[in-house]
């Protein structure tokens, strides 16, 4: 049987979240691999939550907000960006390829491109194999 | 502004949390936030008809639940958990079952999550102790083919939702007091509509609008379909309406530049820009305009007709005050001189006017699409080829021409005319909606002209005839029957001008006889479609709401919710939103008012108690917190830092930065979503 990745996915409320759940309304299917957290802004995500989920043994990590400037809490994607290429330059000292994380920018609207950032990372994923840190 | 009631209940609960907290870590990682409270959780799967069902294995996922997950007491699943009986069987078995944690497994917390708060209200247990897990939108509907790995994330999420409902604390709703004042954002017919209705039932409006005078694109327009009343006349008793109601404030020639605050207390700046004008003394008497050397383009005749450099936009405008265009005044001082009541005022400088509001109306309307995108259709290259807003202008009375139409080229009324429809619109090289209006409009102007004109030779050529509103079918088919208005199926593919006569040669095929055709006519008129105002996307950053891919202002839901935002207390009116005709925007414009002035009357409104708090214990006083708040919210007291409760705005930003976990984010908590992240990846 094929590699099934487990992708811990942290979705803003305002965009990316509301972007999955357009994705499902419209029935765009996409793999079965994405664990949702829901936050209120990725603002909130702290660099914590990209390592625990790692070192659960996570083969992948999303994280997925509004668009620059469309922030619902005015800047807390700026503050995401830079809290997430910070996990993602510490990836390769704790022997993760950098492209087991990945952080995008998905509105309300973008349904079609949640699906297809799913599909994509999936297979970004799965390419990588399962994580070192997986357990069994 | 800093409400009292929420100051001080903020206080109460956070000493309450500090003193959880130190008890938690007295114990050791315990799972229980509450010692003497033991979770005891009630898991409830929904197969949302067969909508979850279909895909999902709900009686596996709840049987799993009660089996594997720890704390869950009670596990069921139900046909329809948001219905009556559905809610009925939450609220029993949290009485039952003496539940203090509830996880409902069915559609988007986005939907359903305050239905199932007030269920657990009801049943007497605190609302934030409901968790959603997204088995619908996140899970059934995207994995329809894959039932077996469906069910297992259903498994999983379900098992996230637990483990965050186990560290769930009780919240309560946060009161804020509304100002019983709107802020409406353009004055075309949806701001007009939303203004009066609001200032009828006694709310204070500001009705702020970019241009001179109120009355938007609606006032440009010739005659309306289907009932061919005359634009202006329904419209300007409405302007004057607006402009002498009591509790109407008309800020024109002016733009809303910042919007700070949330649902009930925003604070607005608008700059009024200098008309150089005194508007308490000008009686729009004209003189100055008339003593004017400088013309210039009308653009409210999209520039077919002219204006002086001081102007107002159209006789009936409102109000009826000059405005001198500084771009074009050439700075003779000739108005100056013949303005015996001394209204003009060379030195005006912008004005800068704040405004405290409860609730605001986005109104900002739609911009015609431009039709040089289309170059095969040859629009700013021939003369005689028109959009269909200048032929409003051309055919109406107060318009450049006073009503007759004549030919840009040689001035001469066109002996035919052909209608091209869908410019710009359903085209995937340019805007893929529809704009709703276009062939309705287009078919009326040829009536219109039609009944001036019998002999004329009319063509419309379309895609499809989207006559859906009251009365337009029928209006449509006397157009075809009684008018004798040719109607092709078929867009051409290009247009080429006859040099020698500036006719216009159409090459088109009619896709219901399957046959090429070419029509030689005096005037072409495209029906181009509606884009997203200009402003949208100033305004939709200043508010944060969101548009669509369309780049028109999006709703709440698309069924459910259509005049709201997904921020409080903003709601949409008009074609801001989306394409639409008159009746719906003045129908979507009472809508908006009406959803407005429920915050309004009511006088206040609860929002969600997701604000950050510090733990003074761990705070080390580095000030990262201070400095990346973006609501200015955290200072520094004793060298600790301290959340101003009403400013925060909830985005975590400083729980996330925070190095020690002394700023914690209500209901998001570390602990909480750690728990979450360490169910999905293993079972306990």
């Amino acid at each position: 049987m094929a590699f099934e990745p487990k992708i811990i996915a942290f979705l803003c409320n305002w965009c990316a979240y509301a972007g999955a759940d357009l994705a499902g309304t419209s029935r765009m299917q996409y793999p079965p691999s994405t664990r949702t957290i829901r936050i209120m802004c990725t603002g909130r995500m702290s660099p914590v939550f990209i390592l625990k989920a790692f070192a659960e043994g996570a083969d992948g990590v999303l994280v997925a907000g509004c668009h620059p400037g469309d922030c619902h809490y005015v800047s807390g994607n700026y503050g995401a960006e830079k809290r997430v290429k910070l996990v993602s330059d510490l990836l390769p000292e704790l022997g993760l390829e950098k492209e087991r994380l990945m952080l995008r920018w998905i509105s309300a609207s973008e349904g079609e491109l949640f699906s297809k950032t799913v599909k994509e990372f999936t297979e970004q994923v799965r390419k990588l194999g399962p994580s070192p840190l997986r357990k069994k | 502004m800093v409400t009292k009631a929420r100051a001080s209940k903020g206080k109460g609960r956070k000493k309450e949390a500090a003193g959880e907290k130190r008890k938690a870590q007295a114990r050791k990682k315990s799972p229980e936030t509450k010692a003497q409270e033991r979770p005891r959780i009630g898991v409830f799967v929904c197969h949302c008809g067969t909508n979850i069902a279909g895909v999902v294995d709900v009686k596996e996922v709840a049987r799993y639940a009660g089996e594997k997950a720890s704390d869950v007491v009670y596990a069921t699943d139900s046909k329809y958990m948001c219905s009556e009986p559905g809610q009925k069987e939450i609220i029993d078995a949290i009485k039952e079952h003496k539940l203090n944690r509830i996880v409902v497994a069915a559609c988007s917390p986005r939907m359903h999550e305050p239905t199932f708060r007030r269920a657990a209200q009801a049943a007497g247990i605190n609302p934030y102790y409901v968790d959603m897990a997204n088995i619908r939108e996140h899970c059934s509907w995207v994995h329809i083919q894959e039932k077996e790995a469906a069910t297992e994330k259903a498994k999983d999420l379900v098992r996230m939702s637990v483990a965050r409902a186990r560290l769930l604390e009780p919240q309560e709703k946060i009161k804020v007091p509304v100002r019983k004042s709107t802020l409406v954002i353009g004055g075309g017919i949806a701001g007009i509509q939303a203004a009066l209705d609001l200032a009828d039932m006694g709310y204070k409006v500001y009705l702020v609008e970019k241009q001179p005078t109120i009355g938007g694109k609606m006032a440009q327009l010739d005659k309306t379909f289907p009932t061919m009343d005359c634009a202006a006349c329904i419209l300007t008793p409405k302007m004057v309406d607006a402009s002498r109601h009591e509790n109407i404030e008309l800020i024109t020639y002016a733009e809303v530049k910042n919007i700070t605050g949330y649902v009930g207390n925003f604070t607005v700046t608008v700059t009024k820009k200098p008309r150089y004008v005194i508007e308490d003394l000008c009686t729009g008497c004209m003189d100055c305009a008339e003593a004017c050397p400088v013309e210039v383009p009308n653009e409210f005749d999209q520039g077919l007709g002219s204006r002086k450099a001081i102007y107002v936009p159209f006789p009936q405008a409102v109000p009826l005050i000059y405005t001198l265009d500084e771009d074009t005044c050439i700075g003779c001082g000739a108005c100056k001189n013949v303005c015996t009541i001394e209204a003009i005022d060379f030195n005006q400088q912008p004005q800068e006017v704040t405004l405290e509001v409860g609730t605001i109306i986005i109104a900002t309307g739609y911009q015609i699409f431009d039709a040089t995108r289309k170059p095969e259709y040859g629009y700013g290259k021939y003369e005689n080829v028109i959009n269909g807003l200048e032929f409003e202008r051309l055919i109406n009375a107060s318009g450049p021409t006073g009503g007759k139409l004549l030919r840009p080229s040689d001035g001469k009324e066109p002996r035919s005319i052909a209608f091209i429809q869908c410019v710009g619109s359903r085209d995937e090289n340019t805007n893929l909606w529809c704009s709703r209006v276009c062939c309705m409009y287009a078919i009326k102007n040829a009536r219109l002209y039609k009944e001036k004109h019998p002999e004329t030779e009319i063509y419309i050529f379309y895609i499809d005839i989207r006559a859906f509103g009251k009365g337009y079918e029928e209006f449509y088919k006397i157009a075809q029957e009684e008018y004798g208005i040719k109607f092709f199926k078929g867009r051409p593919s290009v247009i080429y001008e006859d040099p020698s006569t500036a006719r216009l040669i159409l090459n088109v095929e009619d896709t219901m006889l399957g046959r090429k055709i070419e029509v030689e006519v005096d005037l072409v008129v495209l029906s181009v479609g509606m884009e997203p105002g200009q402003d949208t996307e100033t305004i939709g950053k200043m508010l944060g709401v969101s548009r669509g891919a369309d780049g028109f202002f999006l709703e709440a839901h698309p069924k459910l919710r259509p005049v709201d935002t997904l921020v409080e207390g903003v709601y949409l009116a008009g074609t801001a939103q989306g394409p639409k005709d008159i009746p719906d925007t003045v129908a979507q414009a009472s809508g908006a008012a009406a959803r407005a002035s429920i915050l309004m009357a009511k006088g206040e409104v609860e929002i969600d108690p997701v604000i950050a708090y510090s733990e003074k214990e761990l705070c080390i006083g580095c000030r990262i917190c201070e400095r990346i708040c973006p609501a200015s919210a955290i200072s520094m007291e004793d060298r600790k830092a301290v959340v101003n409760e009403a400013m925060c705005i909830g985005c975590g930003l400083c729980a996330g930065g925070c190095p020690t976990g002394a700023m914690k984010l209500r209901h998001f908590k570390d602990e909480q979503i750690l728990a979450q992240i360490h169910a999905a990846l293993a079972e306990d």
